[in-house]
């Protein structure tokens, strides 16, 4: 007898895959694809939701999923997907071309104002669904959009039988609430929500109708489930890491993962640069409440890239990030294979270099202090948010730097809606300190960015025409890669984006920041990557070493 | 003088006195970035290592005292002064301006300081220094401050004004200022005093609160606040226990001036 039941709990064993645990940062709002805007829902969509296409966070390819192939037509105008045959909402209701027409109906509904298809948003009008024979589907935009496969990546498929009457009913962006019973909920991905404790954690089990199988034909996922634990704090949850508790940390600081580094030095992991940038940028909004002497310097190109060479930007990536980052060049990470401007080089701080381009504008030394060619002495307040520890020993590090050639910086920390308040409405600062966190490789990501009508453009936002004839061609050229079906046209577009960027230097690029994880050592299968969500981008291949499922 | 109260000034003194010579103590400077040693435990050039910057942390420690210590005690004494005249004349008027002002003083105390402290401090001017903007945050500080000893010192007049020596000093035609300046003053005396000590440790820890915000003073100025922002990685203090220094100074800085409050109450 006790022969039996320890073959039965070893083979019981050895078909479960355990239970991965994490942390999220903070409550997810939303278990609804549609209505995700924030990291921890976006976690749980990524793990629950089946997409069409999924771009391989390793090798950056397009894989097909949901989609058996595809073929992007008319230019981006037209996609045409040819669905997988057999596959099963968790309920067991089977998935058809139907379920991805009512998606992108309602991801397209101007009325649910969905964040996912912000990207998709080329031009005005709504796409056109056809469901066609063979189990193909045909989606036509009513303009070219660039780069669109790549856009599915995001485009979780909702179930009909379940949403549809939320939808007809006007109620599809309430749908799928915090509160919804997990039975109500019909996933496409590897896992579903079971259980959702506010404030505590958000359980998710396999999902028993998951279509994919590995090499070996065996059903995916490995895993039994997922827990999420709620933890804001890194530091506790770097110490539950250490402890055994969590089995991944998708992101640290540079100082913790130097103290896992030291004590588990096979379990942290540098990715590399990820798509992250921290950057600084001057005013030049016309009516800002500043000095128009000082807005003069601003609109400066040679005084921004004056600035610019005084930087010690090896300095802020040893000191600051203790060597976990990579000095920024441009916009674009070398982590982004496919973008990244390789003829463009990381300024190296050069104080001589930038007073010579400084004494072209007219800048001389006066009483051991830098004046302007009317004698206002160089100063200038630097801002950045409270609390951002890393952000604050930048801005001491510049403050030094540009001390160095005359210049005195003044650096203040605001907390940060104060801080929003200033650069977005009435723009009352001179220069500020931020980053931008990159999750789409893709430029048209970064449109929002760029493009100077834009309310993100930052240095000078919501213009009704471009101020300057540089920010007219970018315009321009940013327009053109993302109305252009042809990937090295696009390719040879955003190269000169990034170099007319650079050249004008309307933001300063200071580091991109590593990709700091932690892994531990029971897992098997995992494979971190530095885009998002890094450590568990394959979560259905992941399963825990037999030791660590007996010892849970 | 209790021994406690002897020791507790002796060690005050020791640390203004330290504070005051910090460029002696420290000549490396509170500024100076020494990048290529950025988080160097104790040794014979940081006596006290250095903060992630590389910057000398027994000189941050001292100037930051300088801080602490000069700038609270100039904020208890503005709030005192304030609380003291407001209490005051309240107090002396009787009826409705003293229920009026005691209303004040609890709507003032309701009020959400940090949050208040928060909102006045983003309007500020862009372009202020670090010492500036230090001496604007413990002005507002010591403006801000005035109620609780306001109340104090209204309930004082309040408790004065009924005495018989103040009743005989009014019908001999004593009134006005030199009803305050002669009978009133001298007797509140110990109060203002009290209030005085109990606030300069409010202050100092006021300060260290917003530091650990990262909303005190601005860099590369130093204070005992933004120093004990470095302990908030409890794991890390086990690595680096000399981190505890600024938290050791404030508290037996702050325990010093608890002890030297005077304890005996006001008389007539």
């Amino acid at each position: 007898m006790t022969l039996v039941a320890v073959l039965a709990g070893a083979l019981a064993l050895a078909q479960s895959g355990g239970e991965l645990r994490l942390c999220l940062r903070a409550d997810p709002k939303t278990f609804n694809p549609v209505a995700v805007s924030e990291d921890s829902s976006d976690a749980i969509r990524y793990l629950t939701g089946g997409v069409l296409i999924r771009a391989n966070r390793k090798n950056q390819q397009l894989e097909g999923e949901l989609a058996q192939s595809w073929r992007v037509l008319e230019g981006g105008r037209r996609i045409e997907f040819r669905l997988r045959e057999g596959v099963q909402f968790s309920d067991g209701s089977p998935f058809s071309a139907e379920d991805v027409a009512f998606s992108i109906e309602a991801y397209s509904d101007p009325r649910l104002q969905s964040p996912t298809w912000d990207a998709f948003r080329a031009g005005t009008g709504r796409p056109r669904t056809t469901v066609m024979a063979g189990n193909r589907v045909s989606i036509a935009f009513p303009v070219p959009v660039a780069a669109l496969d790549r856009l599915f990546d995001q485009v979780v498929i909702l179930p009909k039988h379940k949403l549809g009457r939320a939808y007809r009913e006007g109620g599809l962006r309430e749908a799928w609430g915090l509160k919804t019973a997990p039975d109500e909920m019909a996933v496409l991905g590897a896992y579903r929500v079971a259980e959702y404790k506010s404030g505590s954690y958000v359980l998710l089990t396999r999902n028993p109708h998951y279509w994919k199988t590995d090499a070996k034909g065996r059903r995916l996922p490995y895993l039994d489930s997922i827990r999420m634990s709620i933890q804001q704090n890194t530091d506790i949850e770097l110490l539950r890491f250490m402890r055994g508790e969590i089995d991944l940390v998708n992101s640290l600081s540079p100082d913790l993962f130097e103290r896992l580094k030291a004590q588990r030095p096979g379990q942290a992991v540098d990715l590399g640069p990820s798509l992250d940038w921290e950057f600084l940028w001057f005013n030049q909004v016309a009516q800002a409440p500043i000095p128009g002497y000082k807005k003069a310097w601003f609109q400066s190109a040679v005084f921004r890239r004056a600035i610019s060479s005084a930087i010690n930007r090896s300095d802020i990536c040893s000191v600051v990030y203790r060597s976990h980052a990579t000095p920024a060049a441009g916009p674009v990470s070398p982590a982004n294979r496919l973008w990244f401007n390789s003829r463009l080089r990381a300024e190296t701080a050069d104080p001589n270099l930038s007073l010579k381009r400084l004494a072209a504008e007219g800048f001389h030394f006066s009483g051991g202090a830098l004046r302007d060619r009317s004698g206002n002495l160089v100063e200038f307040s630097l801002l950045t948010n409270a609390g951002n520890k890393p952000r604050e020993r930048t801005a001491a590090l510049i403050q030094q730097d540009l001390a160095k050639i005359g210049i005195r910086v003044n650096v203040g920390t605001m907390d940060f809606p104060s801080l929003m308040e200033r650069m977005t409405r009435n723009y009352h600062y001179e220069a500020c300190l931020l980053g931008i966190t990159n999750v789409d490789v893709d430029p048209n990501g970064q449109m929002n960015i760029w493009l100077s009508s834009s309310s993100n453009h930052q240095w000078n936002p919501s213009q009704a025409k471009p101020a300057t004839p540089w920010e007219a061609e970018l315009d321009r050229l940013i327009q053109a890669q993302a109305s252009e079906a042809s990937q090295e046209r696009r390719k040879a577009h955003f190269d000169k984006v990034q170099e007319l960027i650079v050249e004008q230097a309307p933001f300063i690029f200071l580091v991109h920041k590593n990709a700091l994880a932690a892994v531990s050592a029971a897992l098997e299968g995992a494979a971190p990557s530095p885009l998002h969500p890094r450590t568990f981008w394959n979560a259905d291949r992941i399963l825990l070493t037999p030791a660590l499922r007996s010892a849970r | 003088m209790k021994l406690v109260r002897r020791l507790a000034l002796v060690t005050l003194v020791l640390v203004y006195l330290a504070c005051l010579g910090a460029d002696l103590l420290a000549p490396a400077g509170y500024a100076t970035q020494h990048r290529e040693s950025p988080n160097a435990p104790p040794g014979r050039t940081f006596l006290l290592g250095t903060d992630e910057l590389g910057r000398d942390l027994l000189a941050r420690l001292l100037h930051g005292g300088r801080i602490s210590l000069l700038l609270a005690p100039a904020a208890a004494l503005l709030s005192t002064f304030l609380a003291t005249l407001a209490g005051l004349a309240a107090g002396l008027l009787g009826g409705w301006p003293e229920r009026a002002f005691a209303r004040a003083i609890d709507v003032s105390m309701s009020l959400p300081w940090l949050f208040l402290l928060l909102s006045i401090r983003a309007i500020l001017p862009l372009n202020v220094q670090p010492l500036e903007s230090l001496l604007i945050m413990f002005l507002l500080l010591g403006i801000l401050s005035w109620d609780a000893a306001a109340r104090v010192v209204l309930a004082g007049t309040r408790s004065l004004r009924t005495q018989d020596f103040v009743i005989h000093a009014r019908v001999c035609g004593v009134h006005g200022w030199r009803l305050v300046w002669r009978h009133m003053l001298p007797n509140l005396r110990p109060l203002f005093v009290a209030q005085f000590w109990i606030s300069v440790p409010y202050f100092i820890l006021t300060e260290a609160n917003l530091g650990l915000l990262g909303l005190g003073v601005g860099e590369p100025l130093p204070s005992w606040g933004n120093l004990l922002r470095g302990l908030e990685s409890l794991p890390a203090l086990a690595d680096a226990p000399w981190l505890l220094a600024p938290l050791v100074l404030l508290v037996i800085s702050v325990g010093c001036f608890h002890l030297l409050a005077p304890m005996e109450e006001s008389h007539t």
